[in-house]
């Protein structure tokens, strides 16, 4: 009776052609149950997420305003880009949204760069055998799971421009005279945002990277030791090229939860221009300034943007592991 | 002593540095943050490693406004009710997709991917409305409900990755025994999955409770903001005088409980972080 073996292939073929009512009767049940279990999730997940989204697609057509949602009237793309009075207005036509943009690719690009290089490094050193290492892998995890506010607080203190531990060291080792204004400042306020981004998400880079590199196969480092050859280049030319499907997973997680960044930036900054991000400047029209339908269309740009930006690093990554494989 | 040996003390010596310096980068944040948390205010801006006298005046000022005590109960309801709603619909969804083949079961999946990945501004305006409709504006059940949006796609995605590794035969037999569906999982599967659970809605209770824009879109007062938003409106005051003492002390109260699941727990949260990523 065992007609269902515990290789599934050959089990689909076999009831896709020669279907035998007893097992069809019990397959049918069970994808009649499948949906009957998905039902609830998938309810949910269209009044949170399916419905909301077309909801704010179509918001973005309208002029609403959030003290009056239901009056709102169909004004077309005037939202995103109009020609008025000889001057171009909407999203598209605001320097603002521009400049916003381009601080969330330049945060995301920095960032999770950054974040992969010592995420890679932490991994490494957590995969050697050393005593105390779970007390270390703890540690590490701290930053990880420290709510995104409270970090940004906790380095707003250290980054503090006259009572900062970050500005007294500096000047004590004397690498600057005097204290920088970290998260007052044009110039320093993105590095600062940079900081402590990179700061709370190694601790997630290294731990995928480090399960990679549990999985990793023994015997070709011992062959690499016996043969005398460098630890770099071993790290270069064998370890490197197999966790990097495991780093394209990573990267791509972080990216996207980069692009959206809004946490670090408002705490850290508030609505200074010059950090603001996509869902910084989104959130400023929808709330602050009561523009529903003009955040609503700022919103469905970095909707597009991130879905492009998937997109685009599925297929070049798609691309890169076949190449890797060939 | 010759050059080899040096060599291997000088690698020795580099890699503990190394260990040194990583553990003082991740921990020191919050050490220093206990360090202000406990200093008096007279001595709140001189800059020190060890604090040379400290009391817990701050303490005692966030817990004696009632604002904050009550943004601590938001929290704790609403991260434990989403991680029950995430596993109760979480848990038949997995048995769904990582038990029965059926079409359509990647095309849900995918769905499943394509909303834990997309960004939550991107439908705020429109739950903005939802939670207005059903009269849920500026109540911690509103923010139940949008926190479904990131805590069930997560939970499913990695509870059904832990449900296909579970063998065939347990199935086999149930079904062979006339055990409906719903018999099977609640039999037969929800003991074995109870790791899997346990990982999974100590993510989503993380999640939860650190989640910052829908919680400050969502509530207008005071009573029924979540503690990240009461932390983040603390400093709201005026832009020059930061109460940073009780700001590092609310910001401790927070992450304690956090910190200790997490050395509690760290190799369920490893697991469950690598099952939901590489796996997937």
């Amino acid at each position: 009776m065992s007609t269902s073996s515990n290789n599934s292939a050959p089990m689909e073929a076999r009831s896709a052609q020669a279907r035998r009512p007893r097992g069809t009767k019990v397959r049918r049940q069970r994808v009649k149950a499948a949906w009957l279990f998905l039902a609830p999730m998938l309810i949910a997940l269209t009044l949170v997420a399916g419905w909301p989204l077309v909801r704010t697609f179509f918001l973005s057509l309208t002029d609403a305003s959030l003290s009056d949602l239901g009056a709102a009237n169909f004004i077309g793309l005037e939202n995103y880009l109009i020609y008025e009075d000889g001057r171009w207005y909407g999203v598209l036509a605001d320097p603002i949204w521009w400049r916003s943009v381009w601080n969330t690719v330049y945060f995301s690009v920095v960032s999770v760069s950054l974040e992969v290089i010592f995420g890679v490094i932490v991994a490494l050193i957590l995969n050697a055998e050393f005593k105390g290492r779970t007390i270390v892998r703890a540690a590490v995890l701290i930053p990880w799971a420290i709510p995104t506010i409270v970090s940004a607080q906790m380095w707003a203190w250290m980054l503090n421009d006259q009572f900062g531990i970050i500005n007294h060291l500096l000047m004590t080792v004397g690498i600057i005279d005097d204290p920088i204004a970290w998260t007052a400042s044009a110039t320093y306020s993105m590095w600062a945002v940079i900081m402590v981004d990179v700061w709370k998400t190694i601790p997630f880079v290294a731990l995928l990277v480090l399960a990679a590199l549990q999985m990793l196969p023994k015997d070709c480092y011992e062959a690499a030791e016996v043969d005398g050859i460098h630890p770099v280049r071993v790290f270069f030319k064998v370890t490197l090229p197999l966790i990097t499907p495991a780093l394209m997973v990573a990267v791509i997680f972080r990216l996207l939860d980069a692009l959206r960044v809004f946490d670090v930036i408002y705490v850290l900054t508030s609505n200074s221009t010059s950090t603001m991000s996509m869902s910084v400047y989104a959130r400023q029209q929808l709330v602050e300034f009561q523009d529903v339908g003009y955040g609503s269309a700022a919103s469905t740009l970095l909707f597009l943007i991130i879905a492009l930006a998937t997109v685009a690093y599925l297929y070049l990554g798609r691309n890169k592991i076949k190449l890797g494989g060939d | 002593m010759n050059q080899r040996q040096l060599a291997k003390i000088a690698k020795r010596v580099g890699f503990w540095a190394l260990v040194a310096l990583i553990m003082v980068y991740a921990v020191f944040p919050f050490y220093y943050a206990v360090i202000t948390s406990i200093k008096p205010s007279s001595d709140l801006f001189r800059v020190e490693l060890w604090p040379s006298t400290w009391n817990l005046d701050n303490y005692a000022q966030i817990f004696s406004q009632s604002s904050f005590v009550r943004a601590i109960f938001n929290s704790i309801i609403v991260a434990f009710s989403v991680v029950f709603i995430a596993l109760l619909l979480g848990i038949t969804a997995s048995y769904a997709l990582g038990r029965v083949r059926f079409r359509g079961r990647s095309t849900v999946m995918l769905v499943i991917l394509g909303v834990s990945m997309f960004p939550q501004v991107a439908v705020l305006s429109g739950l903005f409305e939802v939670i207005r409709a059903l009269n849920l504006y500026n109540n911690p059940a509103g923010l139940i409900l949008s926190y479904t949006i990131f805590a069930l796609p997560f939970t499913v995605w990695v509870l059904t990755t832990f449900m296909k590794e579970l063998p065939m035969e347990l199935e086999e037999a149930a079904i062979m025994d006339g055990a409906t569906p719903w018999i099977t999982i609640t039999k037969v599967f929800l003991p074995l999955m109870w790791p899997a659970m346990a990982t999974t809605g100590l993510l989503a209770f993380i999640a939860a409770w650190n989640e910052f824009l829908f919680a400050l879109t969502f509530t207008l007062t005071d009573a029924q903001r979540t503690v990240p938003v009461a932390i983040a409106l603390l400093s709201g005051g005026s832009a020059y005088e930061l109460p940073w003492g009780p700001i590092m002390a609310a910001s401790v109260v927070v992450t304690v409980p956090l910190v200790v699941l997490v050395i509690i727990f760290q190799r369920r949260i490893v697991s469950g972080l690598t099952a939901g990523a590489v796996k997937g």
